[in-house]
């Protein structure tokens, strides 16, 4: 008989699979989208937005000032006031399932320009950023003509003009969250997108042009903090804000005392409580997708693990050889897990933090993937012996970062879990129902989540407790953010 | 490789055996060995002890890894590496010896135009037509499987299934393919179903064991997680998803947690198990998306003819076709690639 040859294959080390970045049609600069129009900021104001992945620009964005805000919120203002408010459900329906439909349309595109602005994965923003986007503006679409019977008694009020600031970690899916509720209870809206990650906003008010949606309803305003700032302070009827504690803290103040209505999704310390019957290659699979998911970057990213300590060793095991294999890298490969930190200022708070983990005395393990010389890079990282009092264990890393604690019964566990100043998102993990409700009805937390994490649907409610803000976001909940009730 | 494994081509497999030099192979722990079952109770309590499935995370686990994008030199070796998987079958009633031939003529020689295009690693065949399938693949690497134990039910007594499997054996059989009891599976008698697999296994003698769980009749995940420790025990070689004679073959997430266990018991047993997926897979695409499974979940150790199979017919000229596609830059007509 003769020899078989030896399989030349002893790995399938993939070969890059990069996803054109032409798809994303990129300009040299964008404007203001105000009044339905794109124009160049009052004063000529410019700022760059980088490709976090190389620390190459992108484009030019026009930074707004105050004479701009103003005029985006006259804009809304005189929008809502001669159009928008007078329109049917059925009109608003209508033109929120033409946008729903061009998104879809021009997903690929929006799918790139997100990866190339924001350093995700592509993967990541093709099959979620993406499509809940679009989704979202369906499930709204349908609510529009439905208000009556949405709960909040019989031909429920719009509030107004609605300003809007959103968080660079999922740009047009945080943009699709704040409109499609607002629009389907006919507000109208200015929209203020995170300073480092302005362009898939921009391209959807290409969109809400090609939707025909009438002038100044949507208004779209890139810039800084002091944008936003100026944005809080104009004559608004309700303020959304998503973004870190601290700044959602300034926002209240600004707005203590005046009418404006205020919702706010804010940070947040997610405990994922693994109990000793869980499913457990599963489980591997949620703590990756609780923590590494979207680089970590996620509100309501499940940061903390919480591990019976009869199953410790061995989740961990299972974790290591996980996280050994996540591939870290260009944003545009398909087949990459883990993309880019999205700025330099959030990769140096990263350092920081797990510096301090170290110097506290935690056990730090990272993954050995190599990764590229330029760009923003932060690879996967899992502290254990981390105790109740180390920052890592209290603070939002809001990176890939995971701190791993124990416990020995469901109530420490309970206990634990709700020790902090946050209250977004918990995971429970276990084959056993009634644990899992037991747990679940004693968690602080707006969203809970069993035998799975970071899961999103439109028709599910959003939102925190304590420090992580207040209001709700998605499902029929989701409309009484932006109605009179 | 981090791995030596039993001759491919000899009719007596050495034990397989686990070397570690390579950072990503699998290990045994320490003091890892394959436990004997001694009990019934032992057994019900060992499967029982295992962790369970949850199905709306397997199933969003291998959709995952379905977005996989294999593309340039990955794709062509990838391509070749599953061609030389491939059992290549034929089950059907209307089987002559003249359709066996033709079958391990394309077996040796897939592509008569592409000479580098490997061999398959089997050909499979009901019993009687294995001495047939012997003379035509006679010089040749490739391997002779059969199916036994009255296939595809196994709705038969244990001395008609031992017989069908001496039977195999004795025309000439490399490997053994049979079926598992899921009558008795399902009905609890887990003593029954492993006295039985051990009871082939030594029928088998020198060939290879691959049993097939069936898992379109065992339905739950936690049935195919514990079915698979049972083969596996018992002492399969292999551990196979389906006849392809049900409604539900292999499907993605059904290989993702079978090969979740053989990872599992060659780190705690040192023993490494290979994986058939076998029924319904016909196109490149899929077979390639096994493969990223294989990659990602049991590791490169088991991307091996020896370790894993494909038990397909027509998915053979898909790889081919998509083979040249990937030499010449063009579809080939598919009348350049023989019938079977």
């Amino acid at each position: 008989m003769d020899e078989r040859p030896a399989s030349t294959l002893s790995a399938l080390e993939y070969d890059p699979a990069p996803e054109s970045a032409a798809l994303a049609r990129l300009r040299e600069s964008y404007g203001l989208f105000i009044g339905g129009a794109f124009v160049e900021a009052h004063d000529g104001a410019t700022f760059e937005t980088i490709n976090p992945a190389t620390e190459e620009p992108l484009a030019r964005v026009a930074q707004a000032g105050e004479a701009d805000v103003a005029a985006a919120v006259a804009a809304a203002r005189r929008a809502y006031d001669k159009v928008w408010r007078k329109t049917t459900g059925a009109q608003r329906s209508k033109y929120l399932f033409r946008i729903a439909r061009l998104i879809q349309e021009r997903s690929r595109e929006l799918a790139v320009l997100e990866s190339l602005d924001n350093g995700k994965p592509i993967r990541e923003s093709r099959d979620l950023d993406v499509p809940l986007a679009a989704a979202h503006f369906f499930y709204y679409a349908g609510w529009a003509d439905k208000l009556d019977h949405a709960g909040f008694g019989p031909d429920p009020r719009p509030l107004g003009v609605a300003g809007q600031i959103i968080p660079w970690n999922f740009p047009l899916l945080m943009a699709a969250w704040k409109l499609a509720p607002a629009l389907a209870a006919g507000n109208t809206c200015v929209l203020k997108p995170a300073e480092t990650t302005p362009l898939s906003a921009l391209v959807l008010a290409e969109i809400l042009q090609q939707a025909e949606l009438p002038d100044g309803v949507v208004n779209i305003l890139t810039g800084d903090g002091s944008t936003g700032a100026a944005l809080v302070d104009a004559a608004l009827d309700k303020v959304a804000f998503t973004g870190s504690t601290e700044v959602g803290k300034v926002i209240l103040r600004r707005l203590a005392g005046r009418p404006t209505r205020l919702t706010l999704e804010l940070g947040g310390k997610g405990a994922n409580i693994v109990f000793d019957d869980a499913p457990l290659d599963e489980v591997v699979e949620g703590i990756v997708d609780g923590i590494f998911f979207n680089q970590g970057h996620v509100c309501c990213a499940g940061s903390r693990l919480l591990v019976q300590e009869s199953i410790a060793e061995e989740v961990l095991h299972r974790l290591r050889r996980r996280v050994d294999q996540l591939r870290v890298g260009d944003p545009l490969d398909k087949n990459t897990d883990v993309g880019a930190i999205n700025s330099a200022a959030q990769l140096e708070k990263i350092r920081e933090l797990t510096a301090w983990g170290e110097r506290e005395g935690a056990t730090r393990y990272t993954s050995p993937c190599a990764l590229p010389e330029r760009g923003y890079w932060f690879a996967p990282t899992v502290f254990t012996d981390v105790a109740q009092t180390h920052r890592i264990a209290r603070e939002e890393v809001f990176g890939p970062v995971l701190s791993v604690l124990t416990f020995r019964t469901p109530e420490e566990a309970v206990a634990k879990a709700n020790n902090t100043t946050y209250g977004l998102a918990c995971g429970v993990w276990s084959e056993k129902g009634s644990r899992t409700l037991w747990v679940a009805q004693r968690l602080r937390a707006g969203v809970v989540w069993a035998n799975t994490y970071n899961r999103f649907d439109p028709a599910s409610p959003f939102g925190g407790v304590r420090e992580s803000g207040f209001g709700r976001e998605g499902g029929r909940h989701g409309l009484e953010a932006y109605l009179d009730v | 490789m981090g791995i030596t494994v039993g001759s491919v081509v000899g009719v007596s497999p050495a034990p397989l055996r686990l070397v570690v030099d390579d950072e990503r192979a699998v290990r045994p722990r320490p003091g890892a060995s394959v436990p004997v079952v001694e009990s019934e109770a032992q057994l019900r309590s060992l499967l029982q002890g295992l962790a369970g499935v949850d199905a709306v995370g397997a199933e969003a686990r291998a959709a995952k890894l379905a977005t996989r994008s294999l593309k340039r030199e990955t794709k062509r070796a990838a391509i070749d590496l599953a061609l030389s998987m491939v059992d290549l079958t034929t089950l059907e009633g209307a089987d002559t010896p003249g359709r066996v031939a033709s079958l391990c003529a394309k077996a040796r020689r897939p592509d008569p135009d592409e000479p580098d295009a490997p061999a398959v690693a089997a050909v499979c065949v009901y019993p009687d037509l294995v001495a047939t399938a012997r003379v035509h693949l006679a010089g040749s690497p490739v391997r002779v499987a059969s199916v036994a134990t009255a296939f595809p039910s196994g709705r038969a007594s244990r001395a008609v299934k031992l017989l069908d499997v001496a039977d195999a054996v004795a025309a000439g059989a490399d490997e053994v393919d049979m079926v598992l009891d899921r009558g008795a599976f399902l009905s609890g008698r887990l003593g029954e179903v492993f006295d039985e697999v051990v009871a082939v296994r030594e029928a088998c003698g020198p060939a290879h064991l691959k049993v097939i769980l069936e898992v379109g009749e065992l339905v739950t995940y936690d049935n195919v997680r514990r079915a698979s420790w049972l083969a596996m025990l018992a002492g399969a070689d292999f551990i196979k998803t389906s006849t392809g004679k049900v409604a539900v073959n292999a499907t993605l997430p059904t290989a993702l947690v079978m090969l979740e266990a053989v990872r599992d018991f060659a780190e705690s047993t040192g023993r490494l198990v290979g994986v058939k997926a076998a029924g319904g897979i016909r196109t490149t695409k899929e077979a390639l998306r096994y493969l990223v499974v294989v990659n990602e979940t049991a590791g490169s150790a088991w991307l091996d003819p020896t370790l894993f199979r494909f038990g397909a017919s027509s998915l053979v000229n898909d790889l081919l076709l998509q083979r040249r596609k990937q030499r010449s830059g063009a579809y080939a007509r598919p009348d350049r690639i023989s019938l079977d």
